[in-house]
């Protein structure tokens, strides 16, 4: 039972807040119905509904043919992986370091870490160009992700989830002869596993989505996410064809969006996971 | 383990994280006040020495308090509405409406996409002449109007696009904590015969302040960090009118290659963000852990 549920709404009060709430409801998914309708219809149709309307495909496959999107998606893909996988590894050491070892000056590099939460890599822009530019990467994959590989958010979250797990467990796999290093991946990384999956949805869905920095630093179809290939390709005048801008934005979003809609759940819970320290 | 063995495992595990972090927040940030102090090499004069004078520009620079002035404009006019907006949601959610599972799927959707496809949808959305707002506002007989074209509705223009995007994202956070009230409370407060409202303003509301900080602090950063849409939809115009700080940032840098001047503004930017995190720290951690 949850808290409100004494202080439900009742009678005419319920209808009224149900009817806001639907209300809400259909504004908030106007915009995208209104998306689809255009992305999935004719262009002569793209403003006028009327319900026989015939369905079609084409402006996906004009838009899939009009730019290299196969390639973005590859890059993007390349992209999440790379960021995710390095994350995982770096925050993991870092945040058993923090929560499970004494040594000196360990609060003040807490402290350091957390400054990157404020200071994100996102508004260090000019600076980070000068260093891919000085390391000879620009225009790399490498270089969209190098500066998001060391997460404090990552650090932070798995940190917490470290500190809850019993001391007992620790030390019970260290008399049987386990290893720092074997009880980090025998003890902790399993207890950890929700946080690990909290984790992982929200970085791959900000890096999918991440567009000003991959816009800055690359220069070509070979290193262009789908974010940064769907700007070029809409801004380079398509005859203001909106059906087919529209069907690329929905193709963009699409991966994420689908598997959205499938592990509904699964996204929600770990969002409110990440959120709670 | 002995201590310096704890010491040694320690360091070891915080290497590639530290160095990391060093070179790509803390040396930039840094390098970057460094830089506020030069003027901007070009093909014919190395970087020189200036001291404060591209302080001094930038307190000579129009364009530079209209962009701060439009950012502050734009937190102010989307922060506290999403916050309510998600509050409201979350509250609905959580009750017993009919069909809220769907409704958090609506009130949701928009924080999975990208917001460069959340701009181009509402670019079209906002599009003069066949756009779906003209449509609307022609069907009850107003004039037709370049939402995104006048300074007057522009800015306003874009905060819809924000707060329709982040109060799904905030909702999640309202409705984490919801859920893990107690339910005793409620019990107790009817039993002391208090109202519905009043059980609201006086338990759930200062119960969910922890929660309000940490969405009030993510909308603060993300309302200087996030500045896609205004790539995607106004580059800016029209007349600077929907120039954000981080967006003019973005066209000094790499627009107009003037990566000292850029530097100078980001160190503004950074006293934002600064700011914003000590308030967060010293004033209003303090405040609200009152358990």
């Amino acid at each position: 039972m949850s808290a409100t549920a004494i202080y439900q709404r009742r009678g005419s009060a319920l209808a009224l807040e149900t009817l806001a709430a639907w209300l809400l409801g259909i504004l908030w998914v106007l915009p995208l119905v209104f998306a689809f309708w255009t992305a999935f219809h004719p262009a002569e149709f793209s403003t006028r509904f009327a319900l026989g309307a015939p369905l079609t495909l084409d402006n996906f496959v004009k838009a899939w043919q009009a730019a290299p999107f196969a390639r973005y998606f590859v890059n993007t893909v390349l992209l999440v992986t790379m960021i995710l996988a390095a994350q995982l590894v770096l925050v993991t050491f870092a945040a058993y370091a923090f929560a499970r070892f004494e040594f000196p000056g360990r609060d003040v590099l807490f402290a350091l870490v957390l400054v990157q939460l404020m200071v994100m890599p996102d508004v260090l822009l000019v600076e980070n160009y000068r260093t891919m530019t000085a390391l000879g990467i620009k225009d790399t994959i490498l270089a969209i992700g190098l500066p998001y590989f060391a997460s404090a958010f990552g650090i932070f979250l798995l940190r917490q989830t470290f500190k809850t797990v019993p001391k007992e467990l620790d030390e019970a796999a260290r008399v049987e002869g386990c290893s720092p290093l074997a009880t980090l991946w025998k003890v902790y990384v399993p207890l950890a596993r929700p946080t690990y999956l909290a984790f992982a949805l929200v970085s791959v869905s900000y890096h999918w989505n991440n567009f000003l920095w991959p816009l800055i630093i690359t220069n070509s179809v070979e290193s262009r996410p789908v974010t940064v290939g769907l700007q070029v390709f809409s801004a380079t005048d398509q005859g203001i064809d909106w059906s087919i801008i529209n069907a690329a934005t929905l193709l963009s979003a699409g991966p994420l969006l689908i598997a959205f809609l499938l592990f509904q759940r699964q996204f929600v819970q770990s969002f409110m996971r990440a959120g709670i320290k | 383990m002995t201590r310096t063995t704890q010491w040694v495992y320690g360091w070891l595990m915080l290497l590639p994280a530290l160095s990391l972090l060093a070179l790509f927040t803390h040396y930039p940030a840094v390098a970057n006040l460094w830089h506020s102090f030069f003027s901007t090499p070009r093909a014919a004069r190395p970087a020189a020495f200036v001291g404060l004078d591209n302080y001094r520009v930038l307190i000579d620079d129009p364009i530079f308090w209209q962009s701060l002035s439009n950012n502050l404009w734009y937190a102010l006019g989307t922060i506290p509405l999403s916050i309510v907006i998600a509050l409201a949601m979350a509250l609905w959610v959580n009750g017993r409406l009919a069909g809220r599972g769907l409704l958090r799927l609506a009130y949701f959707t928009p924080t999975v996409l990208p917001m460069i496809a959340v701009a181009n949808i509402w670019l079209f959305f906002f599009t003069p002449e066949y756009g779906l707002l003209e449509q609307i506002t022609r069907w009850f007989g107003f004039a037709t109007h370049n939402w995104l074209g006048s300074k007057s509705t522009a800015l306003p223009a874009l905060m819809i696009v924000t707060i329709w995007k982040e109060a799904g994202f905030f909702m999640i956070f309202y409705l984490a904590a919801l859920q893990s009230m107690s339910p005793h409370l409620a019990e107790a407060a009817a039993i002391e015969g208090a109202s519905r409202w009043h059980f609201f303003r006086r338990v759930t509301l200062p119960l969910l302040m922890p929660t309000t900080l940490f969405v009030l602090v993510n909308a603060v950063i993300n309302a200087f960090r996030l500045v896609d849409h205004v790539v995607v939809m106004t580059r800016g115009g029209p007349d600077n009118a929907t120039s954000l700080l981080l967006f003019y940032i973005f066209e000094t840098g790499f627009r107009f290659w003037d990566s000292s001047y850029a530097a100078t503004l980001t160190m503004v930017l950074l006293a934002i963000l600064a700011t914003t995190a000590l308030l967060q720290f010293f004033v209003l951690d303090r405040r609200v852990h009152y358990q």
